[in-house]
């Protein structure tokens, strides 16, 4: 794992000063008109990663996650949805951008994995001539150059025999081995972001380990960005250099990885904390959050997280209940979204981990 | 645990097979995918086995043998010193009353046309069992203690979320209070926050009733947070048995090193220290297994007698099984590189392992 931790940011050198970072989402909101009224999906996100690093983002099911990343990838139907915000790419605005445009950039510019790599394969063609499609949308080249290229990525990513699994359908391969054709499809354009929809959710635990292996020695070669989306904070402790955490479709809490585990500031990230069963450790009983996650349709009027939170009542005049916190720098590079005093979220925060800290291993 | 007769649930070798046929009009028998090969397991009661494997394991079909769901091709199952594997659907019928199961998929396990009411009453109607007070005060006394509100007694599962249900599934398989309730995957499709609040109300139900539980997850953080043991198996054989606390600190099989070292821990710091086993390929097809041990076509410790011989599940220590040949006994988990996991010498024979201080626990 020793490559995953090393420095993996691109040295940003002396050349000054672009306005943006590499990607930075402004604002981000989306919404779907349904029959049962309008859901609110991504509510006011905005997130920013400098150019070869890792964001996770962090969330349970409903939490807007996969949404966010969608609509950087543009692939929410403009017709259905309602969308407002901007999404900067190295310096280009991608939301307002016309269809074909966007297109060229998807592919070759961003590109994603998601969770079930059958979602993103065609059933009915070889796996080598979805990729060479794919090289040949974005670029042109000989079919044969294709083909070559095709079998390199493979190789790289891990596929043994390649020469025949080339002309493998994916029916052919197992979960692990489609997860990585997924990955070779996806960097085949070498991409400079890749958006990964948690691409080991559906594997083992040793292929996951094979994979996320993959995904950071790949990182680190191609000098990629990652937007890494998912439910699991061992994955996330592992990869990320930076952590959003997302629940009722807004960003609660975003903070270097380090700072998210060690001085959660948020109660819904110490409650996620404190649910988690561990591996490393003993614990007599889990800590859970109380309740269900808010309906997307009918999201409370403060806070979000105040239904489930256990410490609304600290804060003067029901404030919780009737106003929507911002997210704010708590420290520099950690903000928290909550109406508490920054000196009583730490001390609550001291005092929970403390007590998971107690745990024996 | 070591008297037969009380053991709530004692399977020995127990075999599943699924035959494959070729296909056209007279389907011939061409080969077996031997789900589970040989299986022995026990649970005492009050307890929890977890029994853990990656997919194609055969972890499930050893729960759904165990239950008669799937007839196993032979080995004996005992519910409660009772052999059942020959009784015939309507002799199981009492059995049944003893051992219930949960599945995973809290939105397919639920008929969608009954009601929770319904759904939840049903065991005691099809055991013909009246309860004191009635069915309907039996169903809401079990709704409120899951964590149900009895006032919906009369909705659909369809209104309910994902945990919910999966504590509709919950009462349902206590309702007749048995002695063992087979868990497969309960908690693998919720939410952490969901899946916590339904880990500690097993464990609640496991003290009130004390039922005994036989585990089946892949997820070894949420084994370890359940179980009083552990198995772990690999394409149809067990690898590894022990306490939970010696199954973590303490694991021999290289199979297992891998499963532990490959899970990671939310703890940036902890994590990006830690040493990763990283096993090669996949899980070999179970229609041809490789022979001698299965899981010689993955391991970092293989050498040509795995090839040769299949290693006998072996008790090294009270209560620690093994089937390995060359067991790693002397050094931590989080400790063992990919690099010395190469170079450790073979532990000959069967190792005891010792308590002394290279055996410490890693912190």
């Amino acid at each position: 794992m020793s490559t995953v931790h090393a420095a993996k940011g691109v040295s940003s050198g002396a050349t000054e000063v672009p306005e943006r970072p590499f990607l930075s989402v402004e604002n981000l909101s989306v919404k779907f008109p349904t029959e049962d009224g309008l859901v609110q999906a991504v509510d006011g996100v905005s997130l920013t990663i400098e150019q070869g690093k890792t964001l996770a983002i962090v969330g349970e099911s409903g939490s807007g996650k996969s949404v966010t990343a969608q609509a950087i990838m543009g692939l929410i139907d403009r017709r259905t949805a309602r969308m407002s915000g901007q999404v900067w790419l190295d310096g280009q605005e991608l939301m307002g951008l016309p269809m074909p445009d966007l297109q060229a950039i998807r592919g070759s510019q961003i590109a994603m994995i998601f969770q079930d790599p059958m979602s993103s394969l065609h059933p009915f063609y070889r796996i080598g001539d979805q990729i060479i499609e794919a090289i040949r949308v974005h670029r042109s080249v000989s079919k044969k150059q294709a083909r070559k290229e095709t079998i390199d990525m493979l190789r790289r990513v891990g596929i043994p025999a390649v020469e025949r699994r080339v002309d493998d359908f994916p029916h052919q391969l197992s979960g692990g081995m489609r997860q990585r054709v997924m990955i070779a499809m996806a960097l085949i354009n070498s991409p400079r972001l890749l958006i990964a929809d948690e691409p080991t959710t559906a594997l083992d635990v040793t292929v996951q380990a094979q994979i996320m292996e993959l995904i950071a020695s790949i990182q680190d070669e191609f000098k990629i960005t990652v937007i890494l989306i998912t439910h699991d904070l061992g994955v996330v402790a592992d990869v990320a250099d930076e952590v959003a955490v997302m629940y009722g479709g807004r960003v609660v809490e975003r903070a270097t990885t380090a700072a998210l585990y060690l001085k959660p500031e948020m109660p819904y990230t110490l409650g996620l904390l404190s649910s988690i069963p561990r591996m490393d450790k003993e614990m007599d009983r889990l800590d859970p959050i109380p309740g269900n996650p808010p309906s997307p349709i009918n999201l409370p009027k403060g806070c979000v997280f105040q239904p489930r939170c256990a410490y609304w009542e600290r804060v003067p005049d029901d404030l919780c209940k009737t106003t929507r916190p911002e997210l704010l720098a708590t420290v520099p590079d950690h903000m928290v979204r909550c109406h508490l005093e920054p000196e009583v979220r730490r001390e609550i925060s001291a005092s929970v981990l403390s007590v998971l800290s107690g745990g024996r291993s | 645990m070591t008297d037969a007769g009380k053991e709530v649930l004692e399977v020995s070798n127990l075999r599943t097979y699924f035959p494959v046929r070729s296909r056209g009009v007279l389907p011939r028998t061409i080969g077996q995918v031997k789900a589970v090969d040989g299986v022995d397991l026990a649970v005492g009661p009050g307890e929890t086995l977890g029994l853990v494997g990656e997919s194609g394991s055969g972890k499930t079909t050893v729960a759904r043998s165990v239950l008669m769901l799937v007839r196993p091709t032979s080995g004996s199952v005992k519910i409660e010193g009772q052999e059942i594997t020959r009784l015939s659907q309507r002799d199981l019928a009492p059995v049944r009353r003893k051992a219930a199961m949960i599945f995973q998929d809290p939105y397919n396990a639920l008929n969608p046309r009954h009601t929770v009411g319904g759904i939840i009453s049903a065991p005691f109607k099809i055991q013909k069992i009246e309860p004191e007070g009635g069915v309907k005060r039996a169903v809401q006394t079990l709704m409120e203690r899951v964590g149900l509100n009895p006032e919906h007694y009369n909705r659909y599962p369809n209104e309910f979320s994902g945990g919910q249900r999966q504590r509709i599934g919950i009462a349902r398989a206590v309702a007749l209070r048995p002695k063992l309730i087979v868990c497969d995957e309960p908690v693998s499709a919720l939410d952490v926050s969901i899946q916590a609040q339904i880990l500690n109300l097993l464990r609640d139900l496991q003290h009130e009733f004390g039922i005994s539980y036989l585990f089946v997850a892949h997820d070894l953080a949420v084994v370890r947070q359940i179980s009083h043991r552990v198995a772990v198996m690999y394409l149809g054989h067990m690898m590894e048995t022990a306490s939970r606390k010696v199954l973590y600190s303490q694991p021999l099989h290289p199979y297992t090193h891998s499963l532990l070292s490959a899970v990671p821990i939310p703890d940036p710091a902890r994590q990006r220290e830690r040493n990763r086993i990283l096993l090669e390929g996949d899980l070999p097809s179970p229609i041809n297994p490789p022979s001698g041990c299965v899981f010689r076509t993955r391991c970092f410790q293989a050498q040509e007698r795995c090839a040769v011989e299949i290693p006998p599940l072996v008790e090294v220590a009270p209560g620690h099984k093994v089937a390995c040949h060359f067991p790693i006994a002397t050094v931590p988990k989080s400790v063992v590189t990919e690099h010395q996991a190469h170079e450790l010498a073979p532990v000959e024979g069967v190792p005891v392992p010792p308590a002394g201080p290279d055996r410490v626990v890693p912190a």
